[in-house]
């Protein structure tokens, strides 16, 4: 059971129907106002929870896709979006991970399949649709990430995964470094791990007692931690910057000798989430030869959201 | 598209260069010794024009670039375990061996990641970092010969991929020399590099996209509790049944294997492990994690087998009885070789609840060509493996031997499945890959390729039928039979 995509193929056309932009919900990039706007095919099609795969436009808004997921007990692996809920499309092709990512791992490996249509208004079918796949080259990999400059997603099969039986939220003030590599090191697992220099909040998820005992054990190392109902507030860190997770204690303090503004890293992920954008990372010139060439492949004409820098600016090595 | 180069044979003048780049005693020309490398571990031959030994990247990068400059394809080697031909040299292609690139570089044990060359074994890593509570989750059944650089070509999985996904969830980064010999960074020890996902492109690339010449791996904390759980049943329904159950209860064990009765009385003339050899099907479970989890999780598997009428259930009580079912899953290879001499193992992947149609019409095809068929397989994901046994000096028996081959593979791709789960496609599944894509998706598999490696040289021929294969520098040898 599949969608039809051929209206969204010609609502894209051919090479010679000119630049244009695809848009999600917008939460991240508004669309240009200048340029002719395609929105993805919407709505779940597919929902098979012993395949542990779910079939759904790329337009499905995520929370949409969550409250069906939640019915069966399982959930995705995308995230909801920072600014306000986002498109299956959207984050696939933003490729940036929620504050899970630690115990979750990262979105891109949540797609299975995808069937988009290309810069010449074809449709093209890139991955396979069960849980394991090495038939040929693994162009769903390349295309996450891509923001709308390899091809317009239209279905997508994507994976699910058992919703936790329990998630708890913890807190610990005047956490150093040496406690949050304690944390990562002690407990099993954990889903995420938060740090802002002073405190240090983490998420333990699965089966209720052992989380209980797990949080006992921690308890005798670290005493002074809360239990909370929820993360903090991170909707006004907007920016974010990716660095070996090994560097983040040098990033808090040299953030906090310049007390710049505030940031959160993701400890043992390496994102660390800004409210100010943060300095651009060089990047290697083989780097950049070979997005040129994969661009030169996949959008010759660059009529596929035109204006999106993929390597954003940073500068070449 | 454009023109394919004009290939060269192997000249002196190419061979002396290799030479003067590693070493005499690393490039090997004589026939006794590259013969070796004429194919992997599958049936297909080719011929290996010259051997050669790098120790670093920037010797991989020599022969490389010499490659480049005589337009000279070349394949990149690690164990030589593939079974789909990935690895073998067409028409006298330069094998570029990894055996002596296979030192682990570093280990952060707080972050979970180390560095490797890719001839490093994939068992060997595990075993390097068992001491820190730490393992490589990507486990194939040969993992005690085959590469890390070989495992990310192929983006191979294993049986305990199910709940923790197979090569490309555990790789961070991989440096690579592409085809013109330049060498970049893909991906990173930092979780979102900028820009596209090059890494994840560069896996399962079957060594068409550049060698990888150093890898970042993610490493995994050992579990505190497992639980090894085999169940047998009378129908293959049953056990089928089963395994979609367990995973639509919300359970993702850590492995879940199937058995079936063929494969069981081998194994068990083999090891004498207990088996039962009068059921249709077994299954072999395995759990593992924080000790609540694992209690309740072999409860409820217990009853789900139960529930579809499980003959026995047997719970390994010691690591002793763990590792010995185990063996029995492990060496249902070398048990088959007690009844034909000969087998070629396929590899497909079918929705789970279809698993049971398929493999019942995998019998019916084995019958249909007089073939004695075994299986012994990734059940949790979907993953069949019907090996077929068979005696070579049969007279015709390899005709009959293929196209069963290719009637199992159309089968599972009709059911909704698709070529392979993890051995890839290399020569072997090449020509089948028309069965699960069209045109269009073909040519965008094969712009990857030419994005990578435009010169046409790294491991060509392989993966893309020929339409394709724009860019590509060979054509099949004449010598070569597959
Ligand atoms: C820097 C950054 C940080 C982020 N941090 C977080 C975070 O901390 N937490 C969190 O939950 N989420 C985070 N996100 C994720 C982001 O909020 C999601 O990507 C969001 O869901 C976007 O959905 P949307 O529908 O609003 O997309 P839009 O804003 O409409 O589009 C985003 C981009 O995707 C393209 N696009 C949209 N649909 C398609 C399609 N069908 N095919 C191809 N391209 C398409 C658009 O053209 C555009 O380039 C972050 C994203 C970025 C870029
Ligand atoms: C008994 C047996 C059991 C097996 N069980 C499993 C299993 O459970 N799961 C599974 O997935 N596979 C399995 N395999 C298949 C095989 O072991 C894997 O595909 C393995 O990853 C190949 O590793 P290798 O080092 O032997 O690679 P090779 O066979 O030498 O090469 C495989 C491919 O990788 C390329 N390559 C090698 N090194 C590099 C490099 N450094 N850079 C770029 N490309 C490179 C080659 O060109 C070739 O295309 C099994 C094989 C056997 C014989």
């Amino acid at each position: 059971m599949g969608i039809d995509l051929s209206n969204f193929a010609e609502s894209i056309g051919g090479v010679d129907h000119g630049p244009l932009w695809i848009a999600g919900q917008q939460t991240r990039t508004p669309a240009p106002s200048q340029l002719r706007l395609v929105a993805a095919p919407a709505g779940i099609v597919d929902l098979q929870p012993d395949e542990m795969t779910v079939v759904c436009g790329a337009g499905t808004p995520i929370i949409e896709l969550r409250t069906e997921l939640a019915k069966v007990g399982q959930y995705v692996n995308l995230p909801d979006g920072l600014t306000g809920p986002g498109t299956v499309g959207g984050a696939l092709a933003e490729g940036r991970s929620d504050i899970y990512r630690l115990g979750r791992g990262p979105v891109r490996d949540t797609l299975l399949q995808v069937r988009y249509v290309n810069h010449d208004g074809q449709v093209v079918t890139a991955g396979g649709p069960t849980v394991k796949n090495v038939s040929g080259f693994d162009l769903s990999r390349l295309l996450i990430g891509s923001r709308g400059q390899l091809g317009y997603f239209g279905e997508t099969i994507l994976r699910t995964r058992p919703l936790p039986q329990s998630s708890r939220w913890f807190v610990m003030s005047e956490a150093s470094q040496t406690v949050v590599e304690k944390i990562l090191r002690v407990i099993y697992r954990p889903a995420s791990v938060l740090w802002d220099g002073h405190k240090v909040w983490f998420c333990i998820e699965g089966n209720p007692k052992d989380c209980a005992a797990m949080i006992q054990r921690i308890s005798v190392e670290l005493p002074v931690i809360t239990e909370i109902s929820g993360p903090p507030d991170l909707s006004l860190y907007l920016h974010r910057q990716s660095v070996p997770p090994r560097l983040l204690g040098d990033v808090v303090q040299e953030n906090a000798r310049s007390d710049s503004h505030k940031i959160i890293v993701e400890a043992g992920v390496g994102i660390v989430h800004h409210q100010v954008p943060p300095e651009s990372t060089p990047i290697e010139k083989g780097v950049t030869i070979l997005h040129r060439r994969i661009l030169e492949q996949f959008n010759p004409t660059g009529r596929l959201n035109p204006g999106i820098e993929i390597l954003a600016s940073a500068p070449s090595l | 598209m454009r023109d394919k180069p004009q290939v060269q044979s192997l000249n002196t003048q190419l061979i002396s260069r290799l030479r003067a780049a590693l070493d005499v005693h690393r490039v090997h020309t004589a026939s006794a010794d590259i013969d070796l490398y004429k194919r992997d571990a599958s049936n297909i031959e080719g011929r290996a024009g010259v051997v050669c030994f790098p120790l670093t990247t920037a010797e991989v990068q020599s022969v490389v670039s010499i490659c480049a400059e005589f337009q000279q394809p070349f394949v990149a080697r690690g164990s030589g375990t593939g079974l789909s031909g990935g690895a073998t040299p067409l028409d006298g292609a330069v094998v570029i061996s990894t055996a002596k690139m296979n030192r682990l570089i570093s280990v952060d044990p707080v972050h979970r990641l180390a560095w490797i060359e890719p001839g490093m074994l994939n068992l060997d890593l595990t075993r390097e970092v068992t001491h820190l509570g730490l393992h490589f989750a990507p486990d194939p059944s040969s993992q005690q010969s085959c590469t890390i650089g070989g495992n990310v070509a192929n983006n191979s999985g294993g049986p305990h991929c199910l709940a923790d996904g197979v090569t490309s969830s555990h790789i961070l980064a991989c440096e690579v020399v592409l085809s013109d010999g330049s060498v970049v960074m893909l991906g990173g020890e930092d979780p979102e590099p900028d820009g596209l996902d090059l890494r994840g492109a560069f896996i399962g690339s079957e060594g068409m996209f550049g060698i990888t010449t150093k890898i970042c791996v993610r490493l995994m904390q050992n579990y505190q509790a497992v639980s090894t759980i085999l169940m047998d049943f009378t129908s293959v329904q049953a056990g089928a049944e089963t395994v979609s159950s367990i995973i639509a209860w919300g359970m993702v064990p850590a492995a879940l294997e199937m058995m079936d009765q063929l494969c069981l009385e081998a194994v068990e003339a083999y090891i004498q492990a207990g088996l039962p050899t009068d059921a249709a099907a077994a299954l072999l479970v395995e759990v593992s994690g924080l000790p609540h989890a694992v209690t309740d999780d072999t409860e409820r598997i217990s009853e789900i087998g139960r529930a579809y009428g499980a003959r026995t259930i047997r719970i390994a009580q010691d690591e002793a009885e763990r590792a010995l079912l185990w063996k029995g899953r492990k060496t249902a290879f070398g048990a088959i070789a007690r009844i034909k001499p000969n087998y070629y193992l396929h590899d497909t992947v079918v929705p789970r609840r279809k698993l049971n149609e398929v493999l019942q019409e995998v019998y019916r095809i084995a019958q249909r060509h007089d073939l004695l068929v075994l299986n012994v397989f990734h059940a949790g994901d979907g993953n069949l493996h019907p090996l077929l046994i068979f005696d070579k000096r049969d007279p015709g028996i390899m005709e009959r031997v293929h196209a069963a081959g290719e009637e199992i593979v159309r089968v599972s791709v009709e059911a909704g499945g698709v070529l392979s789960g993890e051995h890839g496609i290399g020569l072997e599944k090449r020509d089948f890959m028309p069965l699960m894509f069209g045109p269009h998706d073909l040519h965008a598999q094969a712009s990857m390729r030419v994005a990578f490696d435009p010169l046409g040289i790294a491991n060509p021929f392989k993966v893309l039928p020929s339409p394709s294969q724009c860019g590509d520098a060979h054509d099949m040898g004449e010598d070569m039979w597959v």
